[in-house]
């Protein structure tokens, strides 16, 4: 125990001293925790891209709601349901009733273009065919200005998301689709969600605007809790006169988004690394300056009696603190700078914009943290193990 | 007849310098008293810092034996090592080896770090030993606000402050004018005569050697008893 403690102590000492004289080597330090702060920057940065995807798309995903569409069907561009299937699926067991009403929502699903606010440029946005339990189906959707369209009317809901991205969705515009025109009754919001992203408008309204018949691509349905899943999915399944799956919403949007979340990870992992392999040497540089200019001052410890051990751990001490330090001003700067930022990208699933936020979360930044103190850890490993194997008697004389 | 504290014997020392051997010490005998203040002279290039490294156990010598208090020095590690040092060695630098960010009270207190003792009983022990040197006055002052003569009595109050075996010292007045190096010796004289201190000083100064209790000199690695022509 003994021997423990004053190993320790050797070691609070040693740091001491090798942090004291960081003032006296504030060039290289400076440029090295910069060095690192980019770093991590950049990497909190470009994760936060993927997480604020990842975040719109799974927001509004709740475990209790399930989307059902044609067996087989990846996504609900690819699936079609008949009047007769929506029905069918209404009357199945574990649904959430209200009077008797089944919360389930027959939807459908097109893709029209309209220009982008802040370039010009035309995009692929969502226009939803929704039926009159949707807002019993999702309770988090609730209107922020306006108000709900009337069913049977050319009057369509646009989310938040959509209006602040797209050009002519503002409160009580019209806007051209196909040959009518369709007026914005209400925005709303869903919680940073990606029906944000979405306009919304009666299905059978959508139906006949694009010649879909009595057809549909899904239904939303929610569940009376998260535990009928399988006995609403058995119903289903088992149902001859059926063709059709059951999904989680939660698991359906997770889903949706693995790839471009995979994409812009990767991407962003990539950049990291090799960014890092640049900040590494700069911490290498640092850290073979500070042993150099303090050979005779690790020597005459040495000389004293303190060992290597203490000295080695010191020298990664003081690594991993500039390291540290560019981590936190990397990591709050990533904040300030991305957090919160809205952008749209292409739902590589729907074909469609997906509007989101950058998300600096809590993890990110604590990843970004541990990458730059395991680049301060890297960066100090050699230096410090050069400081420990110096001959101590040349090393004394050292100016 | 003084009871031998340092035991060197049959001691070589020697270097590989690309595909030239380079013998600074050859079977080197040499014995030093407990209580005594030798003083070690030769020309550079003699090898008397290297047999002070090797006494102080800083250095490997390639072959022969080193005792120090009956300890043989040269079957220790490195991890061993570095604890004896703590344990029997205090070392007095040419250039003073202060550390720049530390007061003169703190660069004391280091070799105390490596003991038992508490921070009070360390701080006690520090300006016991800064009172030794003269220095009370100075004890928060930092290397950089003290002479070149202040600087090595913190030095030496560094090395005296856990009560060593062996005070080693190379060339402890080489950096100082005459009045400082003086002073330095007046105080190495008194830690040997009325402390009992046993000292072995490099040095070339004459001056300083004259201090000391018996002079050896070293010339192509073999110890003369006079100094050679």
């Amino acid at each position: 125990m003994n021997l423990l403690l004053n190993w320790l102590g050797q070691i609070w000492s040693v740091t001491g001293f090798g942090l004291r004289t960081i003032p006296q080597r504030k060039g290289a330090s400076v440029a090295a925790i910069f060095g690192i702060a980019g770093v991590v920057a950049v990497l909190v940065g470009v994760l936060s891209i993927a997480q604020g995807f990842r975040y719109a798309m799974t927001a509004s995903g709740s475990p209790d709601t399930v989307i059902v569409m044609r067996k087989g069907s990846d996504t609900e561009m690819m699936s079609g349901l008949t009047r007769e299937d929506v029905t069918l699926v209404s009357l199945k067991p574990g649904l959430r009733r209200s009077g008797g009403v089944p919360a389930a929502s027959a939807e459908l699903f097109v893709v029209i273009n309209l220009p982008k606010r802040g370039t010009g440029t035309d995009a692929n946005v969502p226009l939803r065919g929704v039926g009159p339990e949707t807002f019993e189906v999702r309770p988090q959707i609730h209107l922020t200005a306006g108000r709900k369209f009337e069913p049977g009317k050319n009057e369509i809901l646009v989310g938040r998301a959509a209006a602040r991205e797209f050009a002519g969705l503002d409160l009580n515009a019209a806007v051209r689709v196909g040959t009518a025109d369709w007026k914005v009754v209400g925005i709303f919001s869903d919680e940073g969600g990606i029906s944000e992203s979405e306009i919304w408008t009666d299905a059978r309204i959508l139906q006949s605007a694009f010649r879909r018949g009595e057809t549909y691509q899904s239904v939303y349905a929610r569940l009376d809790g998260p535990g009928s899943f399988e006995v609403f999915k058995d119903a289903l399944t088992s149902d001859p006169q059926l063709q059709v799956d059951a999904i989680r919403q939660s698991d359906y949007y997770s889903r949706q988004s693995q790839m471009t979340y995979n994409l812009v990870n990767g991407f962003g992992s990539l950049i990291s690394v090799l960014m890092g392999i640049g900040a590494l040497f700069g911490a290498l540089n640092t850290m073979y300056n500070a042993v150099a200019t303090r050979t005779r001052e690790i020597a005459t410890l040495r000389a004293l009696g303190f060992q290597s051990g203490p000295v080695i751990v010191s020298i990664l001490a003081e690594s991993m603190c500039l390291a540290l330090t560019g981590g936190l001003i990397g990591g709050v700067g990533a904040y300030l700078a991305f957090n919160g930022f809205e952008a749209t990208t292409l739902n590589y699933q729907s074909f469609s914009q997906v509007a989101f936020a950058f998300a600096v979360t809590p993890s990110l930044l604590m990843q970004g943290v541990l990458y730059a103190l395991l680049i301060g850890f890297v960066g100090g490993l050699f230096p410090a193990l050069r400081a420990a194997r110096l001959p101590i008697a040349s090393a004394l004389r050292e100016q | 007849m003084l009871e031998t504290l340092v035991n060197v014997n049959r001691m070589v020392k020697s270097f590989r310098r690309g595909a030239e051997e380079i013998h600074v010490l050859e079977q080197l005998d040499l014995q030093v008293g407990r209580g005594e203040f030798l003083a070690l002279m030769g020309p550079s290039g003699s090898g008397k810092s290297t047999l002070l490294n090797l006494i102080g156990g800083l250095d490997k010598p390639t072959s022969g034996t080193v005792a120090v208090a009956g300890e043989a020095v040269e079957q220790l590690n490195e991890r061993q090592l570095a604890a004896w040092r703590a344990r029997h060695i205090g070392f007095v630098f040419q250039f003073y080896n202060l550390m720049p960010t530390l007061s003169a009270q703190k660069n004391v207190e280091l070799p105390l770090l490596l003991t038992q003792l508490s921070a009070r009983q360390r701080r006690e022990h520090a300006a016991a030993a800064l009172e030794i040197v003269g220095l009370t006055h100075r004890t928060s002052h930092y290397p950089s606000q003290m002479s070149g003569g202040e600087q090595q009595r913190v030095g030496i109050a560094r090395a005296i402050v856990t009560d060593p075996t062996l005070l080693l010292c190379d060339e402890p007045t080489g950096d100082l004018d005459r009045k400082s190096g003086d002073e330095i010796l007046d105080l190495l004289q008194a830690l040997n005569a009325q402390q009992g201190k046993t000292i072995v000083m490099v040095t070339h100064d004459p001056h300083a050697s004259a201090r000391a209790g018996r002079v050896v000199y070293l010339n192509k690695g073999q110890l003369l008893l006079e100094k050679p022509e």
